[in-house]
C-alpha cells in the first residue's frame, strides 16, 4: 500500500512532528513498506474470530472509589519548565 | 421555504464519584491549584490508569436509568490531540463499544409525550482548567480536574425546537439526580450542552449541514444558543447560501453564536483502542444488581401521578421534576385527601414564593402538613380561597400552621349573614347612583358591589354569601 508524502505531512503535523524535506521522503517510503507489510495480515480469514481489544486476554481490571494521597502542588510541579502562582505557565493559548 | 431545524444534543455530566476515573485523588473542587493530582492524572510517563469501578456503574445505571442496553463487552480508546489542559497529548475515551447503547428519554410538549432517543452513553476523563492572564503572553494551567468522570450522553436529531432541547436537558438532569451519579449542576459545569443544530425544507427526510454550538452553560442560554441558530441558518439558506459545517461559541452577552475555528484537521483524533487498560465486561447479573437500585423515575412517577391523583400531563411533570418536589406533593396528598388542590398551591403560590427568593422545596418553611391543614381550613368554610392566599403567605414567611396564621391576626371567614347584610346595606347607603343602575338593568355593577362589600369586610366576607346576599338585597 501506497502512502503519499501529503498523508506524512498531514500526520506529522497533526503529531507535532518537523522533519526536513529527505526526511520526509524517506519515511514516505519506510511507512509505505509498513502498510504494505501489513496488507498480509488482510490474506487471512478471520471468519468467527472475534476482534481483539487487547493483547490479554483478561478483562474487569478496577478499583475500588477510595481516595489516596495526592501530590503537593510544589511535587506536581517540580517538573514544568514554567510555572506561575501554582499554575503551569504555558505560551498563551489564543482566543 | 419553511424550514425544520433538526437538533442532536451530546451532554457531558460530571460523575459525583468520591475519586478521579483512572486515579485515586480526591474529585475536590475549589481547593488550591494543582494540589489533586498525581502522576497518572498528570500524565508523567511510565504510569498506569485504573478504572474507578464506581464510576463504570454509575453510567450503567444511567444507562438503565434511559432504557438502554448495556454492552456485554466496552472498550476505551485514546483521542489523540494537543491542548495545554490535557497532559498526556490524548483523552482516554470509548469509541467503539461504548458501555451503554440505544436508549431514550421521554419529554412533555404541548402535553404531549415526545420520545427523544439516545445513540449512546460513554464514559471519559475531563480535561484541566486553563486560565487566561490579561497580557503577559501566557495562560495558566490548572490541572485539579484532570482525570474527572465524566459521562457523555448523546441524542439522536430527534429534536425540533428549542423548547424540546431544553426540555430534554431538564429531563436528563432530573433523571441524573433521581438515580443520584451526577449533581448535574449546569452553573458549576458539572452538566455541560453541545448542541448540533442544522435546517432542513419542512417534509424534507434529509439532514442539512450542521454547527456544533460548544459549551453552552445554562438551560436559558441552551435555547437562545439554538434560537439563534436556528434563525441566523434559515437567513443563509434564503438567502440561496450555504451552511457551513464548523464549531460556534455563543456569546451569551450579545446572544450571538460566531465561528470558533474551521472542523476539518481539529476532529483528526486518530481514535485507537487504549493499550493501557483492559475491556470491561461487567456480568449480566450485576447488571441486574444495579438495576434494583434505581427508584422510581420521573417518567414513571408523571404517569403515575396523572394516573393516581387525575393531574394534567403539565402538572404531574413539573411536579416530578425532582425526587423532593414529588416526596413532597405525595406527603401534602396524603394528608389533605385533596391532591389537585395541593397540586395547585404547590404550582401556584408555592412555586411563586420560592422562585422569587431563589430557593428550593427541600428548605420551605411550609410543610406537607400545613398545606394539608390550610386546605381543611378552607374545605371548612373557615378561610376563603381569597384569604388563603394571604394565610399562605404569612405560613411561608413565619413556619406558623394555618390555624396559628389565622387566629393572629383575625382572617376567620365571615360567614354570618347578618354581619354581611349589614355591610351590604352600608355599601348600597354609600353609592345611591349605582344602586339604581343596577336596577334599571345593568347587572354589570353586580362585580362593583362585590368589589365594595369585600373590602369593606377587609377580604373576610365569605364570597358566596356575598354574592347570594348581594342579589337579593339589591333586587328588593
Amino acid at each position: 500500500m501506497k502512502i503519499t508524502k501529503q498523508e506524512v505531512e498531514h500526520v506529522a503535523r497533526l503529531a507535532r512532528l518537523e522533519f526536513p524535506e529527505q526526511e520526509q521522503e524517506r519515511l514516505t517510503d519506510q511507512l509505505s513498506k509498513i502498510l504494505t507489510f501489513m496488507e498480509t495480515l488482510n490474506g487471512l480469514d478471520t471468519t468467527g474470530v472475534a476482534p481483539t481489544s487487547h493483547v490479554l486476554d483478561i478483562r474487569n481490571v478496577m478499583r475500588d472509589d477510595e481516595p489516596v494521597a495526592c501530590l503537593t502542588q510544589e511535587a506536581a510541579l517540580a517538573n514544568a519548565p514554567d510555572k506561575a502562582a501554582g499554575h503551569y505557565r504555558v505560551p498563551k493559548i489564543i482566543e | 421555504m419553511k424550514y425544520e431545524p433538526v437538533i442532536g444534543l451530546e451532554v457531558h455530566a460530571q460523575l459525583q464519584t468520591k475519586t478521579k476515573i483512572f486515579c485515586g485523588c480526591e474529585t475536590k473542587f475549589g481547593d488550591e491549584a494543582n494540589t489533586r493530582t498525581c502522576p497518572v492524572c498528570i500524565g508523567m510517563p511510565g504510569v498506569l490508569p485504573v478504572l474507578n469501578r464506581t464510576a463504570v456503574e454509575y453510567t450503567i445505571k444511567t444507562g438503565l436509568a434511559t432504557h438502554g442496553s448495556i454492552n456485554p463487552s466496552s472498550r476505551f480508546a485514546r483521542k489523540n490531540y494537543f491542548y495545554p489542559d490535557l497532559p498526556k497529548g490524548y483523552q482516554i475515551s470509548q469509541f467503539e463499544l461504548p458501555l451503554c447503547e440505544k436508549g431514550y428519554v421521554e419529554i412533555v410538549v404541548d402535553g404531549e409525550v415526545k420520545r427523544i432517543k439516545l445513540t449512546r452513553i460513554h464514559l471519559e476523563e475531563d480535561a484541566g482548567k486553563n486560565l487566561h492572564q490579561s497580557g503577559g503572553g501566557a495562560s495558566l494551567v490548572d490541572l485539579n480536574r484532570a482525570g474527572t468522570p465524566l459521562m457523555e450522553i448523546v441524542s439522536e436529531p430527534d429534536i425540533r425546537s428549542s423548547e424540546e432541547a431544553s426540555e430534554y436537558l431538564k429531563k436528563l438532569r432530573s433523571i441524573l439526580r433521581y438515580i443520584g451519579v451526577s449533581d448535574a449542576d449546569m452553573e458549576k459545569g458539572n452538566f455541560r450542552c453541545d448542541a448540533n443544530v442544522s435546517l432542513r425544507p419542512a417534509g424534507s427526510k434529509e439532514y442539512g449541514t450542521r454547527a456544533e454550538i460548544k459549551n453552552v452553560n445554562s438551560f436559558k442560554f441552551v435555547q437562545r444558543a439554538i434560537d439563534y441558530e436556528i434563525k441566523r441558518q434559515a437567513q443563509i439558506l434564503e438567502g440561496g447560501g450555504r451552511v457551513v459545517q464548523e464549531t460556534r461559541l455563543f456569546d451569551s452577552e450579545k446572544g450571538v453564536t460566531f465561528s470558533m475555528r474551521s472542523k476539518e484537521e481539529a476532529h483528526d483524533y486518530r481514535y485507537f483502542p487504549e493499550p493501557d487498560l483492559v475491556p470491561v465486561a461487567i456480568p449480566l447479573e450485576r447488571v441486574e444488581e444495579i438495576r434494583k437500585t434505581i427508584p422510581e423515575l420521573p417518567d414513571a412517577k408523571r404517569e403515575r401521578f396523572a394516573r393516581q391523583y387525575g393531574l394534567p400531563e403539565h402538572d404531574a411533570d413539573m411536579l416530578t421534576q425532582t425526587r423532593a418536589l414529588a416526596d413532597y406533593f405525595e406527603e401534602a396528598a396524603k394528608l389533605s385527601g385533596q391532591p389537585k388542590a395541593a397540586s395547585n398551591w404547590m404550582m401556584g403560590e408555592l412555586a411563586r414564593l420560592l422562585n422569587a427568593d431563589g430557593k428550593d422545596i427541600e428548605v420551605c418553611a411550609i410543610t406537607p402538613a400545613m398545606i394539608a391543614g390550610m386546605l381543611k381550613l378552607i374545605d371548612g368554610g373557615v378561610i376563603s380561597t381569597k384569604i388563603a392566599k394571604t394565610v399562605f403567605e404569612e405560613m411561608y414567611r413565619s413556619g406558623k400552621d394555618a390555624g396559628a396564621v389565622v387566629k393572629e391576626q383575625g382572617l376567620v371567614q365571615v360567614s354570618d349573614s347578618g354581619v354581611i347584610e349589614q355591610i351590604i346595606g352600608d355599601v348600597m347607603k354609600a353609592n345611591p347612583g349605582q344602586v339604581a343602575d343596577y336596577r334599571a338593568g345593568k347587572d354589570k355593577l353586580l362585580g362593583f358591589f362585590v368589589g365594595q362589600v369585600m373590602k369593606a369586610s377587609k377580604g373576610k366576607a365569605n364570597p358566596d354569601m356575598v354574592n347570594e346576599l348581594l342579589k337579593k338585597m339589591l333586587s328588593e
